[in-house]
């Protein structure tokens, strides 16, 4: 009997290598490619791992294709920019066991910090590259990927984007298929990239490029379908499914065998429609191809290159207008009710640090009312940021903040690095326990692994002492002292690091006595309303009211307030 | 309902239960046989901010997303999100935010919210029983099934 599931792009995917005969996956989670890693961890057969940070996870990867079986790589786009050192040399070395990478773009930014976009980076590191349009063609092309990286002995990229990763469909699934492991066998041309023989890699390389490039042209993966001449379109990933719905009488040049482009379906294509169009998300990557081959075809707006598209912004393309932007009305997201970060933001707030931010739902410190964390560029940059900032600014006055997951991600290099290089201040690690903003997945210093069994756990403080660190003090997001220990450390003249220890309350559901508000106390004030909490609200009188079944009862509140309307339930 | 497409916008703020109730009603258009798609638009959701589910079934589905004025339900968990999404409903489109409030003095425990609004919407759907209940069991992971179940019941059969 058939076996029909919902499964999403990123479900799809891992469902598909787990049938080709997925032996070994390694990844770091980030929105929107974390569910491919989780839904592979449930499968016995599959070795599969949360690695430290993206550039282990391709080296794991890589490495189990070249010990002979089919391995997969996953993250998101900003991710690769973490493996790109392994990624671009592993164009040269090939695989073994087939070898599948997958990354998920994201635009329009649901939660990233750039809309960078990877197909210029299958170009880039000369790698082949598949698009689905959806979870059915994820599924497929998942599969047919290991088999694609085996026949031109490459890596092959898997490009998704979010909407690909998260949305779901009916895919009807099969059995999966084993394959042999393939033997190691020692060959230095191949695997040891060293100049001798990477230059004649690269030689291999460019002749494998223009064999991928007939395989694509070859490939049902990029078809044509005819329909009226008038309009032809061009589309690649979800971007076809947006051209279909918006233009059903159109013809179109589905890619789907990215890279290297099929330049005989590209040129037959043209010839057949009278107006030629791209409908591609961000860079104009096969408009420029397109234009390269000499064939005229109507340009996007700059406009388009940002954000994601949907039916009614190709339609606006086709008709040749700007994009123009509306302001978002959305509702900002908010630390949870008694998140232990908010605690940490609100002590730095009062004694006004500049702090040194990085990646993770303490982020949010940066956004209204808090507004106590100061630069976010990527994973570990707080740290290392730090370093030159408190030098230059003060080392009283700046403070770097990163959470647990983030910190073994690409915080410890960057501690050895602000110790060995003379570093003074703060550094303060929160530690919740768990990687929250992905979706609480285990990292080294939880001691647990991707498939939830118990591991070796990473001692923070004991890495943060042998990483050079003069002073390691741990203490709990709630303690009275906080702000005076901060206070404390930042004045030191040494390197410090506080470890803020409190589990996330996604896991930890404890719920505490919620204080007491005494309204006869209340001077409507506003003060805890700055501790930006979704229990506490103004509601249309101006009154202050405390929602108790959202409460935990963290208390934060209790210290904002000088008039004693709320006080801590004894 | 067999060659036209059933556009359903689900609509609130994180931690309603609003990407499980879209899943429950995908689930259910999936068990009938129908072709579906179901696709969300959040961000940082688990921390509050706004969240929209888009489900599609049934006829030739292409995009994942409803467009703006094509959708033939909303169903809303917060009523600032149906102000913020009302324009994706289509001209005889139904909205269900008089749903909302009934879901509210209904269910003491605001859990099952959700479970009360599928069940109202499951009155204008054409989806068997047999695949809204299976589709609610395998939606809530196997949590809380009789009490599901009877939410789901009370607000299907009340007019």
């Amino acid at each position: 009997m058939k076996t029909t599931l919902l499964l999403s792009g990123d479900e799809a995917i891992a469902r598909g290598a787990y049938e080709a005969g997925l032996k070994s996956a390694a990844a770091y989670p980030g929105t929107p490619s974390t569910e491919i890693l989780e839904y592979l961890a449930a499968f016995p057969e599959v070795d599969a791992k949360w690695s430290v940070n993206e550039k282990t996870a391709y080296e794991v990867a890589l490495g189990a294709s070249i010990a002979g079986v089919r391995s997969m790589y996953s993250s998101k786009h900003v991710g690769l920019n973490v493996a790109m050192d392994p990624l671009m040399t592993s164009a040269y070395t090939g695989v073994n066991g087939g070898f599948v990478v997958v990354v998920a773009d994201d635009p329009q930014m649901a939660s990233s910090q750039n809309e960078q976009d990877t197909r210029l980076i299958a170009k880039f590191s000369k790698l082949p590259m598949l698009e689905p349009a959806s979870p059915r063609e994820a599924y497929e092309m998942a599969k047919i990927a290991f088999d694609i990286s085996e026949k031109f002995d490459a890596p092959v990229i898997i490009r998704i984007t979010t909407r690909v990763a998260h949305t779901k469909e009916d895919v009807e699934i099969g059995e999966r298929n084993e394959v042999p492991d393939k033997p190691f066998v020692p060959n230095a041309a191949k695997y040891v990239m060293v100049p001798g023989f990477a230059y004649k890699k690269h030689i291999a390389l460019e002749a494998k490029l223009l064999e991928m490039a007939r395989y694509s042209d070859e490939s049902p993966l990029n078809s044509i379908e005819m329909n009226g001449k008038s309009i032809g379109i061009i589309a690649d990933g979800v971007s076809y499914l947006y051209a279909k719905e918006a233009f059903p009488n159109a013809s179109i040049l589905k890619i789907g065998f990215a890279y290297p482009f099929p330049d005989e379906k590209i040129k037959k294509f043209a010839k057949e429609v009278k107006d030629l169009y791209v409908i591609e998300e961000l860079e104009p990557f096969i408009e420029e191809h397109v234009k390269q081959l000499g064939i005229p075809v109507k340009a996007k707006d700059i406009s388009y290159r940002i954000g994601e598209l949907n039916p009614t912004l190709v339609k606006e393309i086709i008709e040749n207008k700007k994009k123009i932007e509306k302001p978002s009305t959305a509702r900002k997201p908010v630390l949870c009710p008694g998140c232990p970060h908010r605690a940490v933001f609100y002590a730095l707030k009062k004694l006004k640090a500049i702090v040194s931010g990085d990646i993770g739902c303490y982020t949010l410190g940066a956004l209204k009312p808090l507004e106590t964390l100061h630069t976010t560029v990527c994973m570990g940059a707080s740290v290392t940021m730090f370093e030159s900032m408190s030098k230059i600014l003060g080392h009283n006055k700046v403070v770097g903040i990163i959470g647990d997951s983030t910190f073994v991600h690409s915080g410890i290099e960057g501690l050895v690095d602000a110790a060995y290089n003379g570093a003074k201040g703060l550094i303060i690690i929160l530690d919740n326990a768990t990687t929250a903003m992905t979706g609480s997945q285990p990292n080294p210093s939880t001691g647990v692994n991707a498939k939830g069994e118990k591991t070796k756990k990473l001692i923070l403080e004991d890495i943060c002492k042998a990483s050079g660190a003069d002073i390691v003090e741990t203490i709990d997001a709630f303690a009275d002292n906080l702000q005076d220990k901060i206070k404390e450390l930042m004045n030191k003249d040494a390197l410090s690091v506080l470890i803020v220890r409190y589990p996330c309350r996604i896991i930890y559901k404890q719920k505490d006595p919620v204080p007491v508000f005494e309204s006869s106390n209340c001077k409507k004030c506003g003060a805890c309303l700055t501790v930006d909490c979704p229990a506490i609200h103004k509601d249309e009188n101006g009154n202050i009211v405390l929602e108790e079944y959202l409460c935990v009862g963290c208390n934060v509140c209790v210290s904002a307030c000088k008039f004693g309307a709320l006080k801590r339930k004894e | 309902m067999e060659n036209k497409t059933t556009n359903i916008l689900f609509c609130g703020t994180g931690g309603q239960g609003v990407l499980t109730a879209s899943e429950i009603a995908a689930l259910a258009a999936m068990y009938d046989g129908h072709h579906t798609k179901k696709s969300e638009v959040h961000g940082m959701a688990q921390r509050g901010g706004s969240v929209e589910s888009h489900v599609r079934f049934g006829g030739k589905i292409a995009s994942p997303l409803i467009e703006a004025g094509q959708a033939d339900f909303l169903v809303p968990f917060y009523k600032d999100e149906h102000d913020r999404l009302i324009s994706y409903l289509s001209k005889d489109g139904k909205d269900l935010i008089a749903d909302l409030e009934a879901a509210h003095s209904a269910c003491e425990n605001k859990k099952f919210v959700n479970t009360y609004m599928l069940g109202r919407l499951s009155k204008y759907l054409n989806l068997s029983k047999e695949s809204w209940l299976k589709a609610l069991e395998v939606g809530f992971k196997g949590r809380f099934v009789e009490e599901n179940r009877k939410v789901f019941l009370e607000a299907a059969e009340r007019d």
